[in-house]
């Protein structure tokens, strides 16, 4: 039997093949199937694609490396459901795009921040965390305030998400740069239309400084949106059982 | 050994279309410069057209003047050690870079004034740098270096290609640079360990498609029949690794003028297909190249062969069969579909076997020459790394079964794990492998000093021990605080008293890493004085001389 090994030390290309073969059943066998099995991601309603403002503050969140520090996964622990609330549906992630569960809890897990702090405490926890927790070890952010979101090519952020899969309508995606302004002020013209493309989104001042998008507004907008898409007052798990 | 200054034509051919390969390349990236939409992206694309015109004036220079344009006879066997000399000598500076990184780092957890409130010196922008920095700037150029020094030896023949092998290393600097003031200036995917925005990761594939291809080349020249123990893991970790990036890395990037992309797998299966990817950079990276090292340097410097043939084999494919697998146990009691999970959870317990046949036929080759440790420090620091393999790859089985690691998770238990294989198994046996190295390649018959090797090993593990002890105990205690009920059932402890108890252990775990970065600072210092061709004057009387002679 172990003679035979000779064949593959003596061929290198024998040898080369042999391997991709050997490391590619595992990934094809455990990962594909989470592509079409229908049961992997639930059915629920409230799951929608971020809005223009809250995938831009999405993308401060990971150019700072949040995901670092903050898990955004409830795992379905009693303590966990406890602590953070009803633990994470996989459906809530589908069109995060990459997924932004982490990995490490230096810091708590946002999956369900939303709601739960007012707009200034985190314009003031970003700006300076031990101000409002004076244990916490988190770094300042306070230039975020101070810098103008980036939304000359939000367009094309959208329009890139939609061709991953995200369902972007065409309203959406050419509207994006008015609706980016429209919900950070609810007198604008644009509210209307804003509000018809994403119901529930929430429309407000969200750093508290009317003379400029910043990249705080963006931030604070996809932290008040984290875990809140679900209604889990109407979330029956074994409708899901399929 | 003799040159000639006339290679062949078909030789002349191929480096003739590299330097119109550099020539496109370099006027590409300038106007990729100036079409560019970010300021980080342009800032690269000079980056790019820099090194590509600084390699078109090296290479350009000699193929017009003929200057330094040699190879030698073909009928004459010279190995291509200068690219070991510079892998080792990047592998040096990486490392105390990578190392002092995550000490800054260290200390901000301990610290957060020392975030400073800049950006480009928080915590979430550094921490990349210092992993990046640690496995693919530190180990990778180790394994490149050691890589092309074994697979010449044990093919007893040159390394394939003139100008390939210093492509494949200056292109992997590149990478490096770009990669790393990525993260500084905020250009990162989020998955961690692959952090590389895609053009980047575009240029890593061209660099490692080549080496590749002159790790294959070497093998296709070689004058032994049989391909030896060490290159079967080294060809599995570069082949594995190019499954991996690839396939991690598919994204949409938003603009070819900028360097934003969005990652074309969403939620659950991109979390699965990162931590496959993720897991197997350490299975493959970190193990299976490193394992290489083992096969090679440990029988070398014990001057005995390797324990056993069959147990090389058994262990090498299921090892690198069951790795695969292992991925979902960084996604237990997640959104992540439990068939997935328990699979996950049962190949990592499977995975104990076949990592401990790597350990024992690194130890055993020790076999009678175990009087060795007393003598030479070299020999304990590698075996000692082959003791950190073996406790880390059971440690991880045992943090893979769900129950554990639903204490385990998120917490610093999995930091000191990493550690334990990071600073104990990787570090240990790269510095081995260096201290080997310098006076082989060097030509020198001693190093420059024993003593400091001594010093070296007996200050970084008591810097290990410090590092992974306080994390254990911070780990713990953590995931003892969050799960915490008191007699009426409420949980007993907010999410920041937790944070409050660990900053003694941060303390703790920073003193540790100061003393792995003194450790290698004196590598550094030893190496540089052996490689000069000193001898520290104390000790020329006891000095080992070199147990293999370089040529063999």
């Amino acid at each position: 039997m172990l003679e035979k090994h000779a064949v593959f030390e003596k061929n290198s290309i024998l040898l080369t093949i042999g391997i991709l073969v050997v490391v590619a059943i595992g990934g094809i066998i455990e990962i594909a199937p989470t592509f079409y099995l229908e049961s992997t991601i639930e059915r629920v309603e409230g799951v929608r694609p971020h809005t223009p403002l809250e995938l831009a503050g999405r993308n401060v969140y990971i150019r700072e490396g949040c995901y670092v520090c903050h898990s955004q996964m409830v795992r379905s622990l009693r303590d966990e459901v406890e602590r953070y609330g009803h633990y994470s549906l996989a459906a809530e992630s589908m069109y995060d795009h990459p997924f932004q569960w982490g990995s490490k809890r230096t810091g708590p897990d946002l999956a369900r921040v939303g709601g739960k702090y007012s707009d200034e405490w985190h314009r003031q926890h970003m700006i300076d965390p031990r101000s409002l927790v004076p244990e916490s070890i988190m770094p300042g952010y306070p230039f975020l305030a101070t810098t103008p979101v980036r939304k000359f090519d939000i367009k094309a952020h959208l329009s890139a998400n939609r061709s991953v899969g995200v369902p972007y309508t065409d309203a959406m995606v050419d509207n994006a740069l008015a609706d980016l302004e429209s919900q950070v002020d609810e007198w604008s013209d644009g509210y209307d239309d804003f509000v018809a493309r994403y119901p529930d989104a929430r429309v407000r001042d969200f750093d508290g400084n009317p003379d400029m998008i910043s990249e705080l507004d963006a931030l604070i907008a996809y932290l008040q949106v984290l875990g809140t898409m679900v209604d889990f007052s109407e979330y029956n798990p074994e409708e899901n059982l399929r | 050994m003799s040159f000639t200054e006339q290679p062949s034509y078909a030789a002349r051919a191929v480096d003739y279309l590299f330097v119109g390969f550099l020539f496109v390349a370099a006027l590409g990236s300038l106007y990729w410069a100036s079409q560019a939409v970010d300021a980080v992206l342009g800032f690269h694309a000079i980056v790019f057209a820099i090194a590509f015109y600084l390699a078109l004036f090296v290479v350009g220079k000699q193929l017009v003047t003929g200057k330094g344009y040699r190879r030698p006879q073909s009928d004459e066997l010279v190995y291509n050690d200068e690219i070991v000399k510079a892998g080792t000598i990047a592998s040096t500076f990486w490392a105390i870079v990578g190392l002092l990184v995550g000490l800054i780092i260290a200390l901000q957890l301990a610290f957060p004034v020392l975030n400073f409130d800049v950006a480009w010196l928080s915590f979430g922008r550094l921490r990349p740098v210092h992993t990046s920095g640690v496995i693919f700037a530190f180990g990778g150029n180790v394994l490149l270096a050691t890589s092309f020094y074994v697979v010449q030896r044990t093919s007893k023949a040159r390394l394939a290609g003139h100008y390939a092998p210093w492509f494949v290393f200056w292109g992997f600097q590149l990478f490096l640079v770009v990669a790393a003031s990525g993260y500084v200036l905020g250009v990162t995917q989020s998955k961690e360990y692959a952090e590389p925005e895609w053009y980047a990761d575009l240029w890593l594939t061209v660099v490692w498609v080549v080496y590749l291809l002159v790790f294959l080349g070497t093998l296709w020249k070689r004058k032994e029949p049989h391909i030896y123990v060490a290159n079967w893991f080294f060809l599995s970790f570069i082949v594995t690794v190019a499954m991996l990036h690839i396939v991690n890395n598919l994204t949409m990037p938003v603009s070819l003028m900028g360097g934003k992309s969005y990652i074309l797998f969403a939620g659950v299966q991109d979390a699965l297909t990162q931590w496959w990817y993720a897991h197997n950079a350490v299975g493959f990276f970190l193990t299976a190249g490193f394992l290489g090292i083992m096969y090679y340097f440990v029988p070398k410097r014990a001057e005995r062969p390797v324990y056993s043939y069959r147990l090389s084999i058994v262990h090498f494919w299921s090892l690198i069969f069951i790795y695969i697998w292992a991925g979902p146990h960084h996604l237990h009691y997640t959104a992540l579909p439990d068939w997935a999970q328990t699979l996950g959870m049962t190949f990592s317990v499977m995975l104990w076997m076949p990592s401990w046949g790597g350990m024992i036929n690194g130890l055993m080759t020790l076999s009678g020459a175990w009087d060795k440790l007393r003598t030479d420090p070299v020999i304990r620091m590698m075996v000692v790394s082959v003791a950190f393999y073996g406790m880390s790859t059971f440690e991880g089985p045992v943090m893979s079964i769900k129950a554990v690691n639903s204490l385990s998770h998120y917490t610093d238990w999995t930091v000191g794990h990493t550690h334990s294989g990071a600073l104990g198994w990787v570090g240990y046996i790269s510095f081995g492998a260096l201290y080997c190295l310098v006076p082989w390649l060097w030509k020198r018959k001693t190093l420059y000093s024993l003593q400091l090797v001594n010093a070296h090993f007996w200050i970084s593990t008591i810097g290990i021990v410090l590092y992974i002890t306080s994390m254990w105990v911070s780990g713990m205690m953590q995931g003892l605080m969050w799960r915490a009920y008191d007699s009426l059932g409420f949980l007993e402890y907010s999410f920041v008293e937790t944070v409050e108890a660990m900053h003694p252990f941060y303390i703790i775990r920073a003193l540790g890493g100061a003393l792995y970065l003194v450790g290698t600072i004196i590598m550094a210092y030893n190496l540089w004085q052996t490689a000069q061709g000193n001898v520290r004057q104390k000790e020329a009387a006891t000095l080992l001389g070199n147990t293999a002679p370089a040529a063999a």
